[in-house]
Formats: C-alpha cells, sequence, structure tokens
C-alpha cells in the first residue's frame, strides 16, 4: 500500500460564515483521525506552521485547530507557482466527551497531532431507596 | 395630441449599453486574475513546487508535511533537477478505528526542468517545518556582470 504513487490535492480554501478582518488566507488542512479506547487523535497536514503559531481549541464540544503560518520572505522574483501558503483552519465537532485537561498537542515536521483522551465514563451512582 | 414635457420624455435605451456593461465586467475579471492568480498553475505531479529567481541563485519551494529529511532524494543532472521520495504511514496502534483518513502515503518523484545552468558544487536544501527550501546557486556564465563605466 505504501508503494502507491502520491498525488497531488489541491489546497481548499476555508468557506467561512463570518468575514475576516485581517485579510488572511485559511486552508483546510488535511487530517487522519484515528480512535482507541483511550484516546482520539488528530493529525493534521500543517506545513510551515512552527509550534509557537499552532492554537487548539476546545469549546462546547467544537475543537478547532488553527495554524498560523508567517509570511516567508523569499528575495527574488517568482517564476512558478503552483501552490499557494496561508494558514489552516480547521473544525471538528466531537461526539465523545474529553477530558479537556489532559489534551495534548504537539507539532512536527509540518503535521500537527492533537492528543485527547476520552474522560473515565461516568461511574453510575446507586442511590438507596430507604424504607419507610 | 398629447403633450410631453421635455424632462419627461421616456427614456430612450441605448443599444450599445449592454456591450458596454459586459466590456467592464470583462475588464473586472482580467484585472483580478492578474492580481490574484498570478502565474497559478496546476500541478498534476507531486509535490507541487514554487520557484523563485533572482540576481545569483534560484529557490524552490515544496510543501511535504511529514516527510523525514532521510527519506528525500534530491539531485541535480545537467539543469534537471529530480525530487525523488516517500512518505511513510504513520504507525498504527493495535484497535484503532480509523474516522478520517485524508493524509496519504506512498512514493513521489518529481523531475523539472531549471530555467538557467546552475553550479552543481553549490546547492544546498533544507527541510524545516515540512517545508522543503533547495538554494541553486546559478552557474558563473549566467550570472548577472555589473559593467562599469569609464569616464
Amino acid at each position: 500500500m505504501s508503494e502507491k504513487e502520491l498525488k497531488v490535492q489541491e489546497k481548499q480554501l476555508v468557506q467561512q460564515e463570518n468575514e475576516e478582518t485581517k485579510p488572511e488566507k485559511y486552508f483546510v488542512p488535511a487530517v487522519d483521525i484515528f480512535e482507541t479506547d483511550e484516546q482520539v487523535t488528530v493529525v493534521a497536514e500543517m506545513p510551515g506552521v512552527k509550534s509557537t503559531g499552532v492554537d487548539v481549541s476546545l469549546e462546547d464540544d467544537v475543537l478547532t485547530i488553527r495554524g498560523h503560518r508567517e509570511e516567508d520572505e523569499i528575495d527574488g522574483r517568482l517564476l512558478l507557482q503552483e501552490y499557494e501558503s496561508g494558514s489552516y483552519l480547521r473544525r471538528f465537532t466531537m461526539a465523545e466527551t474529553i477530558d479537556r485537561d489532559k489534551i495534548r498537542a504537539s507539532m512536527s515536521g509540518g503535521l500537527l497531532k492533537v492528543e485527547l483522551p476520552k474522560a473515565a465514563p461516568a461511574q453510575p451512582r446507586r442511590i438507596e431507596v430507604q424504607a419507610g | 395630441m398629447a403633450l410631453i414635457r421635455f424632462t419627461e420624455r421616456p427614456h430612450f435605451r441605448n443599444p450599445w449599453a449592454e456591450f458596454e456593461r459586459i466590456r467592464r465586467g470583462l475588464d473586472e475579471l482580467s484585472q483580478n486574475l492578474i492580481s490574484e492568480g498570478k502565474m497559478h498553475m496546476h500541478a498534476t505531479v507531486y509535490p507541487p513546487l514554487n520557484m523563485y529567481e533572482n540576481a545569483d541563485s534560484l529557490i524552490i519551494k515544496a510543501e511535504l508535511p511529514g516527510v523525514q529529511a532521510e527519506d528525500l532524494d534530491i539531485s541535480v543532472e545537467g539543469d534537471t533537477l529530480t525530487l525523488l521520495g516517500k512518505r511513510k504511514a504513520h504507525q498504527e496502534e493495535e484497535q484503532t478505528s480509523y474516522h478520517r483518513r485524508e493524509i496519504e502515503a506512498g512514493n513521489f518523484s518529481r523531475a523539472i526542468a531549471l530555467p538557467t545552468k546552475v553550479d552543481l558544487d553549490k546547492i544546498t536544501a533544507k527541510l524545516v517545518d515540512g517545508v522543503l527550501t533547495i538554494t541553486l546557486t546559478k552557474a558563473d556564465e549566467v550570472k548577472p556582470r555589473q559593467i562599469s563605466i569609464t569616464t
């Protein structure tokens, strides 16, 4: 399976309901999401984003991953442009209950990895009925 | 005979108005294309590249997230730059169920013709945060030469 040829995936611009005040381009990063018994892991492609430019937040079961890319300055004339660069933004609604305090995010080689440990299932509480 | 005051006469339609409107629209469209897309081309072979040129070097950039430097092989032969590499799938753990798989793993190879001759001994490449930057120094014979004027 790993022998197949990679194909070009066109970058998609984020369709936003509200407009940004800053004219910044946001692209939809490609993601892998997988789940084990303990946690949900989100891996997103964010080339050019440094670990300081990443912003991960979980609000009302909506996970937002945002990667801010600094403009790279190149001294020169553009001869060929096959891709555009910009920041990345994507939102997901989480179906599971996540332990917010234990969310970890790491960035390496242009890949953002967010680990979201599941919260321990709420223990059923027995309510004693007292005979009276 | 009904009298119509001069200022209340019906407005005659200019038959060329529609053409004028279309022309203006086309002007606007081409203006937008020039300012926004520049020379934006769609790559058909992975990875998409951006190339820059300045007085003494060529700079080629490619976004390769998740590719390790040791899995990349860059070579220059004559005026052809070849970029070979592979992206490994991240290790799978036991009992993992995938919800989304958008990041692909696989091989890639791309050859690109360089617009000028380059000095084969002065080529540097670096991979930072998933962005590959290859800097090629132009060969001495194609570098611009300053000509001093004697008076």
